[in-house]
């Protein structure tokens, strides 16, 4: 059994625990510039729509050429972002997108990916 | 039996209630994480580890995603980093109710700051009106705690092996819709919507003509930037750190004094108490 990526989880470790702790454990850190940390609380949403985003819309080919993508994933993680947006309840959004892309495969509406 | 003791029960009871409804969430999370991360490739040892040494849900998620576009290291380990920068804020936010346990023990308590241990402790602790340690570590390793989600990413890439083409069942599209959920989670006011909106169409910009890996740490830098240009007064959720609206919204002595707000935490009289 693998155990190459343990490696990795310690590194991603590395960079996380001191976000985390360098205001638990050291004092002063609202002296840093308030522009640094306006940037920091924007980060999460950029990346994590980025990722989104390049997910549904982006697909690289046998070629490694990336091109657009149009498919039922993009109604899909639409509907997940409404229910989360309107229950804030993530489990049930992914639920719906699960759903969605899986009536539609199973209907021959959507293509499998490969 | 005092008032305060009374009050103190009463408010980790609802800690507690908080906690049970997120763990539903948890569970269906962290199982399709491991789910995921098995698709991607991980043996059920490398998720598990994840789990437990990241304990970061979005970040693993994105790491997932990450290896199975074949990013390099290098580039994980930074869009990590991005990712999880928002804990500096917590942490500086819980700072002020946590500065007299012993150190050891915050040290372990850093490790157990999530979006949700946060978000129910500073709860807590403003309920109460002063610290309160064990709230913190029920809030960290209770029901919706590191355990209750390494339990799950086991479930997770353990079972998953039971589930025949998963393609078919459309598993693909968790990683998305979980990303985007989690972004609307973060997207408290008009700058945090416009890093979003920009960090997905550089993203898938620059991915199209470069890579999808280049085309994501593009939009992870470039959102916030232009973001910050968003004029602060129109967005609705703006309490930086050293503000008086982040002192009024986290309550945080000693860090943000004002002259209607004594210093400790014990002796301090919030608004909703």
């Amino acid at each position: 059994m693998s155990t190459n990526l343990v490696l990795l989880a310690i590194l991603m470790f590395a960079v996380t625990y001191p976000t985390r702790a360098v205001g638990l454990l050291t004092p002063g850190l609202d002296r840093l510039p308030k522009i640094a940390f306006d940037y920091l609380q924007l980060v999460g949403p950029a990346v994590l729509a980025a990722l989104a985003a390049v997910s549904v819309m982006v697909v690289v080919g046998d070629d490694e050429v990336p091109s657009f993508h149009v498919g039922i994933e993009w109604v899909a993680v639409f509907v997940a972002l409404a229910i989360v947006a309107w229950r804030r309840n993530l489990f049930l959004g992914l639920v719906a997108a699960v759903a969605i892309v899986a009536i539609a495969r199973a209907a021959g509406l959507a293509e499998i990916p490969a | 039996m005092t008032t305060t003791e009374i009050e103190l029960r009463a408010s980790r009871r609802q800690l507690l209630t908080d906690s049970t409804g997120l763990a539903v969430g948890a569970v269906g999370f962290g199982f399709v994480y491991g789910l995921t991360a098995r698709e991607a490739g991980f043996s059920p040892i490398e998720a598990v580890a994840m789990s437990l040494i990241v304990n970061a849900g979005a970040a693993q998620f994105a790491a997932v995603g990450y290896v199975a576009s074949g990013l390099a290291w290098p580039g994980i380990i930074l869009l990590t980093a991005l990712l999880n920068a928002r804990h500096l804020l917590y942490s500086a936010a819980l700072r002020p109710w946590l500065r007299d346990v012993a150190l050891p023990r915050r040290a372990v308590m850093a490790h157990l700051l999530t979006d949700e241990s946060f978000a129910l402790s500073i709860s807590h602790f403003r309920r109460i009106g002063r610290t309160d340690e064990f709230g913190y570590w029920l809030a960290a390793i209770g029901p919706d705690g590191i355990f209750t989600w390494t339990l799950a990413t086991l479930a997770g890439v353990a079972l998953g092996a039971q589930i025949p083409d998963p393609g078919r069942l459309g598993i693909d599209v968790i990683f998305p819709a979980a990303m985007i959920g989690l972004a609307v989670g973060l997207i408290t006011g008009r700058r945090e919507l416009v890093a979003a909106i920009v960090g997905a169409g550089v993203a898938v910009t620059v991915a199209l003509v470069s890579s999808p890996s280049i085309g994501i740490v593009s939009g992870g830098i470039l959102g916030p930037l232009v973001a910050l240009l968003v004029p602060k007064r129109v967005a609705a959720e703006t309490a930086p750190l050293g503000s008086l609206e982040s002192a009024d919204r986290y309550f945080m002595p000693d860090s943000h004094l004002r002259a209607d707000m004594p210093a400790d935490p014990a002796t301090a009289d919030g608004p909703d108490r």
